[in-house]
């Protein structure tokens, strides 16, 4: 049997952001193909979780955004949103369209590239083509292919080898128009034994109608070179989320992700590391908090294909409400992968007796000589930790609190720079106290 | 402040309907140390943690006031904020939250909303608390008692108390686990904040601590109730010849409490061959 699949965006959609952005043809052939591999696509294989039942299929209209010059000229509603003591290494991505790119000169004079991706798509024809849907391929399901065809703005950073950059790159992803096209996609290349920290930040400063933002992170890391991405996503609750962050990690190269899952709507992730090269690392970090009836699906995994490859990925989850999350932890060694390593915790915390959380560690593992270890507890707050911190005077409520929040903290805490985790404490801090 | 008095009358109390504690009396004011001992299982833990109101323990009868207020009646909460305070013998690890977070929230809910306690005032106050306590200060930013020895944990629950400086210290076998040095700061700790605003109750099984710390009333805790009371000479006497000339004294064959009969094989009986 034979369904013809009603795909949400179209060639003429296609076509008109082409056009708009005034992207290569290659590009543009590359998204044409995506949106016929689409159309014979099936969604990822979700556990226990029906994403085909959500809101899947408003992409939103394409609208350019009126770049801006300078800093100073970024509305105030976006300026809120940056906090940050420097700005020179910045780039604002306004709905569908990156409106504001800035790197510094010193950075710029060492070779990095840090800008709009449509731009470098031309500027930089062959580095992009070269690496653009290398590690999150177009036809591997529905998601991807749709998010080759219909990815709207997005960011390239590339870092020759052996430049350590040393302050982090920012991105801010704002949505403020309410059906706006909203699906970036960030290509991260760091040439041998280059060294780089990538920082973005998603959010909403209006409501917003019912939309998708199918946004991709892939990350080239090569011989030797150390990527560190952190993510905090805080996104309204009719945006349904579709994310497929990954990495491929060539000899002894290194990549870090520390994830803040906190939309406010039904979001599906996964975060993937694959540990190609002897002597490769990955550590994951992932917290989330769940509130009202969203769903959430959060994926880490590490995929050992080199030997003596090293991989740690810890998720934390707490959950209230009626909300639901589905924790998924995948350490995968192949065949040859000797000596691997591959350790995961996932920990959830209920805080009402209609949320609902499950922690699946699965351990895939094709080879003898490797050491693989899980850890995964579902539970709700220690009645003896409340009796400790309420036997000092703190109010039963106060003390709840102060449990929860730290049971996110060692993940907060880890995020590399300081006004963006003061800014992902008080996301947790909204987000549990409303 | 005025003089404390702390009164325990007639208290039982039992945990998973098994009866510990069947009757205690004590009587504490300002100023004045009582030591409780007794050996293991007779009921001198569950004491402190009735009072302080640990929710795995019922209490049946009898009454606690503080100050002429009634505890049985607050939260545990309350409780601490009416001036009760229990040094425990495991204290609680909780990842997350540093000791100073910790200690900062606990002063800032004994006092006013929007009155909290100036940052530069708590951090000078905890260093020098710290200090005498030979903490190193880098304890502060540790997650509270996290990976703690057992040692440093009994510092830091004597850290707490300095800082909050409570109506009524209780000290539930504060000197286990502690080698002399760290028993001897442990207890200058306690002595300096001897006052007579200040009541203590010192349950240990050693009489150790008491060379330390001087009790003016020692009492023995047997089978739930407070068998024998006395001044320090008493301390000194269970010391040099133990508990079985009290039990000797009162018939009392086994001295614990809330303890399951052991099952006894019954005679001519064979295990049963596979």
């Amino acid at each position: 049997m034979t369904t013809t699949t009603i795909l949400p965006v179209g060639a003429a959609y296609i076509e008109a952001v082409s056009a708009a952005t005034k992207e290569p043809a290659w590009l543009t052939n590359v998204r044409l193909e995506a949106l016929e591999l689409a159309g014979r696509l099936e969604l990822p294989k979700y556990e226990k979780t029906r994403v085909d039942k959500w809101n899947i299929s408003q992409y939103g209209q394409y609208n350019t955004e009126a770049a801006v010059a300078s800093f100073d000229q970024l509305p105030e509603s976006v300026k809120g949103l940056i906090k940050t003591e420097d700005a020179s290494n910045l780039i604002v991505q306004r709905n569908a369209s990156v409106v504001f790119s800035q790197l510094s000169e010193e950075l710029a004079q060492q070779g990095v590239i840090f800008k709009d991706l449509h731009v470098a798509a031309t500027e930089h024809a062959e580095l992009v083509q070269k690496h653009l849907f290398s590690v999150i391929k177009k036809d591997e399901n529905l998601v991807t292919a749709l998010h080759a065809a219909a990815f709207t703005g997005g960011i390239f950073l590339y870092v020759p080898k052996n430049v350590q950059v040393e302050v982090p790159l920012q991105a801010l992803f704002m949505h403020d128009q309410e059906d706006a096209a909203f699906s970036p996609h960030v290509l991260i290349v760091a040439e041998a034994n280059s060294s780089v920290t990538y920082v973005d930040h998603s959010a909403n400063t209006t409501s917003t109608s019912a939309i998708v933002r199918n946004i991709a992170i892939e990350v080239v890391v090569q011989a030797g070179a150390k990527v560190t991405v952190a993510s905090v996503n805080d996104l309204a609750a009719n945006v349904t989320e579709l994310t497929f962050r990954r990495a491929e990690v060539a000899q002894d190269g290194q990549v870090n992700w520390i994830i803040g899952e906190m939309n406010a709507g039904n979001s599906a992730t996964d975060t993937t590391s694959i540990l190609r090269g002897n002597g490769s690392e990955s550590d994951a970090k992932v917290i989330c908090v769940g509130s009202n009836d969203q769903k959430l699906s959060i994926t880490t995994q590490a995929i050992h294909w080199g030997k003596n490859t090293n991989s740690d990925m810890v998720t934390r989850a707490a959950m209230r409400d009626e909300a639901t999350a589905i924790i998924n932890g995948v350490t995968k060694i192949e065949k040859g992968a000797t000596y691997a390593n591959g350790e995961q915790t996932e920990r959830v915390l209920m805080l009402s007796p209609k949320a609902r959380g499950d922690a699946n560690p699965m351990l895939l593992i094709d080879e003898d000589e490797v050491k693989a270890g899980h850890a995964a507890s579902v539970g709700q707050v220690n009645e003896n930790q409340l009796y400790y911190l309420m036997s000092r005077g703190i109010s039963r409520e106060q003390a709840q609190k102060l449990i929860i929040y730290g049971f996110l903290a060692p993940i907060v805490t880890a995020i590399p720079i300081a006004a963006l985790e003061a800014q992902l404490s008080e996301v947790v801090e909204r987000k549990l106290g409303q | 402040m005025s003089k404390v008095q702390f009164t325990i009358d007639n208290l039982q109390a039992s945990i998973a309907n098994k009866e510990i504690l069947k009757g205690v009396n004590i009587t504490i004011n300002g100023g004045e140390v009582h030591a409780i001992m007794g050996p293991n299982g007779t009921g001198k833990s569950t004491l402190a943690s009735v009072i302080m109101g640990h929710p795995s323990y019922e209490v049946t009868g009898g009454a606690i006031q503080l100050d002429g207020e009634d505890v049985l009646d607050m939260e545990v909460d309350e409780r601490a904020r009416a001036g009760l305070f229990l040094a425990m013998q495991y204290p609680s690890e909780i990842t997350g939250v540093t000791n100073a977070d910790f200690l900062r929230s606990a002063l800032n809910a004994r006092r006013e909303e929007g009155n909290d306690i100036s940052l530069i005032k708590f951090i000078r106050q905890m260093e020098s608390k710290m200090k005498s306590l030979e903490m190193d200060p880098q304890f502060m930013h540790r997650y509270l008692n996290e990976g703690f020895s057992g040692g440093e944990k009994k510092r830091n629950e004597i850290l707490q108390m300095a800082m909050l400086e409570p109506r009524l210290c209780i000290l539930d076998e504060i000197d286990s686990g502690l080698d002399i040095d760290a028993l001897r700061i442990v207890s200058e700790g306690v002595n300096a904040m001897k006052s007579e605003d200040r009541g203590f109750l010192i349950i240990t099984h050693y009489q150790r601590l008491l060379n330390y710390i001087q009790p003016d009333f020692v009492h023995v805790m047997m089978q739930g109730r407070i068998v024998k009371s006395g001044g320090p000479e008493l301390a000194e006497r269970l010391e040099n010849e133990g508990y079985d000339w009290i039990k000797e004294e009162l018939g009392i064959v086994d001295e614990r409490v809330g303890v399951e009969e052991e099952f006894q094989v019954p005679m001519n009986t064979v295990a049963p061959k596979y």
